[in-house]
């Protein structure tokens, strides 16, 4: 197998809890954790897996975004990536203007497999995978559970609603991981050191010449309506009252 | 005037509820006109009872072999066809239409809005983030056809009495073969089914195996309810993935919750916030499960579940 691509989001760390600013202009990000999209750390970890059991050339990580980017970057190169490419751009790209990046990524590149996250944990829209598959013209796996290859084929075990679907799929494709595809690994320290070592290449967005847009603009924050707490009851006999009152006995 | 076209999910044979909810979101755009397609090798009885569901003006059938399976490659080439002259393209979001959905719009040229909750007007929506931490207001371009998928769990399903009228519409559209369906493994129970459920009974980790589970669907045949599961129980293997409720499993609303056994984490509660009435069953009385809870109950979950169940009519 030729080149692995796999792409990296900064995110707000799964653990923090975001909200919104009070004059509702966006979501308070300001000093938070940022970490590596948790879906993209998955999909590292199976293009990791896939270089050894099938001799991938090379896994390029990629992101597009900030400077501040690199962090996350690197950190895939300490997991063990080859080298990492940031296409830089200042403001959050749109999922479809992202998809025209990796394919121009593709198009330098002799790339065989994307292996993106399903959905960033920021955004929740889960649509980058998918629409870098259409404008490439190659064959989508979302939300995989499983992957085993075949020469220049591949089985892609899916998570859908209502089980586990199968698809076969060919050589080149865009893989989106799902949380039970496999369990990252830890950085170690040495790694770490290592991965300063490697190439980080940094591309100003507008060197790859695409067309961006149109975007979907977001006019609104408002923080959730908020459940309130309820009542605690005893036992089994307060339960069961407490149910009756609300007629859902 | 909208010209809504709707993607009809279905299992081949039988229309998914899904469908109906997607239509009564796409109901709530002023003066919209809309069209329900079915993309099946046989389409005869999923057109049928699409052209029951309210507000629907017109279902058009797309028959190929092809069509057997829903793979996002094969349809999206076909719905961006058939989306000329439509100002929108709605799915559910559902497994079903987050693979389809975002195909298209990138076909199309265009990008998606994705879980719509509520409209505001044609080209403006709500839609959350952030694991539900956040509600933003999103605009889609004037000029384009907006793409988007409905958040199901935020509709009820369209009412049912209409009959509109069924046509076939050009199937000609040259499709990949570079994606093949090789099977479906399904855990069909006799149990309501967890998206549509009214009510839901829900375990975590601390059911601490697969086999305790039975304490669950007891407690669920008992009630008339789905079952569902937090991440760690799916991810423990006590119950297979579909079961999974919250931020990247189904995010549903019943009349009535019920989680045992789980803490309550933000991912999970961001399936359930449109939950009716939230019961919490848990040892540990300090859980963020009952800062949300209507009824709480703390307690040894392996006592009460029976106790409950026996108890019960």
């Amino acid at each position: 197998m030729d080149k692995i691509l796999v792409g990296l989001k900064r995110v707000v760390d799964y653990n923090v809890r975001v909200r919104v600013r009070h004059d509702g202009s966006g979501v308070d990000t300001d000093g938070v954790k940022m970490s590596i999209n948790p879906f993209d750390e998955i999909a590292l970890e199976e293009a990791l897996r896939i270089k050894e059991s099938v001799n991938a050339t090379e896994v390029i990580v990629i992101s597009v975004g900030s400077s501040a980017a690199q962090q996350q970057l690197r950190t895939g190169l300490a997991m063990g990536a080859d080298r990492a490419i940031l296409v830089e751009v200042d403001e959050e790209l749109d999922p479809l203007s992202c998809a025209r990046v990796f394919k121009a990524i593709i198009d330098r590149e002799k790339v065989d497999l994307v292996l993106l996250g399903k959905q960033a944990i920021d955004n929740d829209n889960s649509q980058t995978g998918q629409m870098l598959a259409a404008i490439w013209d190659r064959p989508q796996a979302t939300f995989a559970s499983e992957i085993v290859f075949d020469g220049d084929k591949a089985r892609v075990t899916r998570e859908v609603d209502i089980g586990l679907e199968t698809i076969e799929i060919d050589l080149p494709a865009v893989i989106t991981a799902d949380l039970r595809l496999n369990e990252p690994r830890y950085v170690k320290l040495p790694d770490i050191m290592k991965a300063k070592k490697k190439t980080l290449e940094e591309i100003p967005l507008a060197d790859l010449g695409i067309e961006l847009g149109p975007a979907i603009k977001a006019t609104a924050f408002e923080a959730p309506a908020e459940r309130q707490r309820g009542i605690m009851v005893d036992d089994v006999a307060g339960l069961i009252a407490a149910l009756k009152d609300k007629g859902l006995l | 005037m909208s010209k809504i076209l709707i993607i009809a999910e279905h299992d081949g044979s039988v229309i998914n509820p899904s469908t109906a909810k997607t239509i009564a979101c796409a109901a709530e755009i002023n003066g919209g006109e809309i069209v329900v397609a079915v993309f099946a090798s046989s389409a005869a009885s999923i057109a049928a009872e699409a052209s029951q569901i309210d507000s629907v003006a017109r279902v058009l059938t797309i028959e190929r072999p092809e069509n057997a399976h829903a793979l996002a490659a094969v349809l999206a080439p076909q719905v961006a066809a058939l989306a000329a002259g439509y100002s929108h393209v709605f799915g559910p979001s559902t497994t079903f239409g987050k693979d389809l959905l975002p195909r298209v719009a990138a076909l199309l040229g265009v990008n998606q809005i994705s879980d719509i909750m509520s409209v505001t007007s044609s080209h403006t929506f709500q839609r959350s983030i952030y694991a539900g931490n956040a509600v933003i207001t999103v605009e889609a371009p004037a000029d384009y056809v907006v793409v988007a998928t409905v958040r199901t769990a935020s509709y009820r399903e369209a009412g049912s009495g209409n009959s509109a009228p069924i046509e076939a519409a050009d199937a000609t559209v040259e499709v990949p073969d570079y994606t093949r369906f090789v099977e479906l493994k399904s855990g069909k129970t006799d149990r309501p089914d967890l998206q549509t459920a009214a009510k839901v009974v829900s375990g975590g980790r601390a059911l601490a195996s697969a086999e305790n589970f039975d304490i669950l669907y007891k407690l669920a045949e008992k009630l008339g309810a789905g079952v569902g599961a937090s991440r760690a129980a799916v991810d423990a293997g006590y119950v297979p993935n579909e079961m999974q409720v919250g931020q990247t499993g189904k995010i549903i609303a019943p009349d009535l919750y019920m989680a045992i056994g789980i803490s309550g984490a933000i991912q999970h509660l961001t399936g359930i916030k449109d939950a009716g009435t939230i019961v919490a069953i848990n040892k540990d009385g300090e859980a963020p499960i009952f800062e949300v809870a209507d009824i709480g109950l703390v307690g040894d979950l392996f006592k009460i579940v029976p106790e409950l169940t026996d108890a019960l009519p």
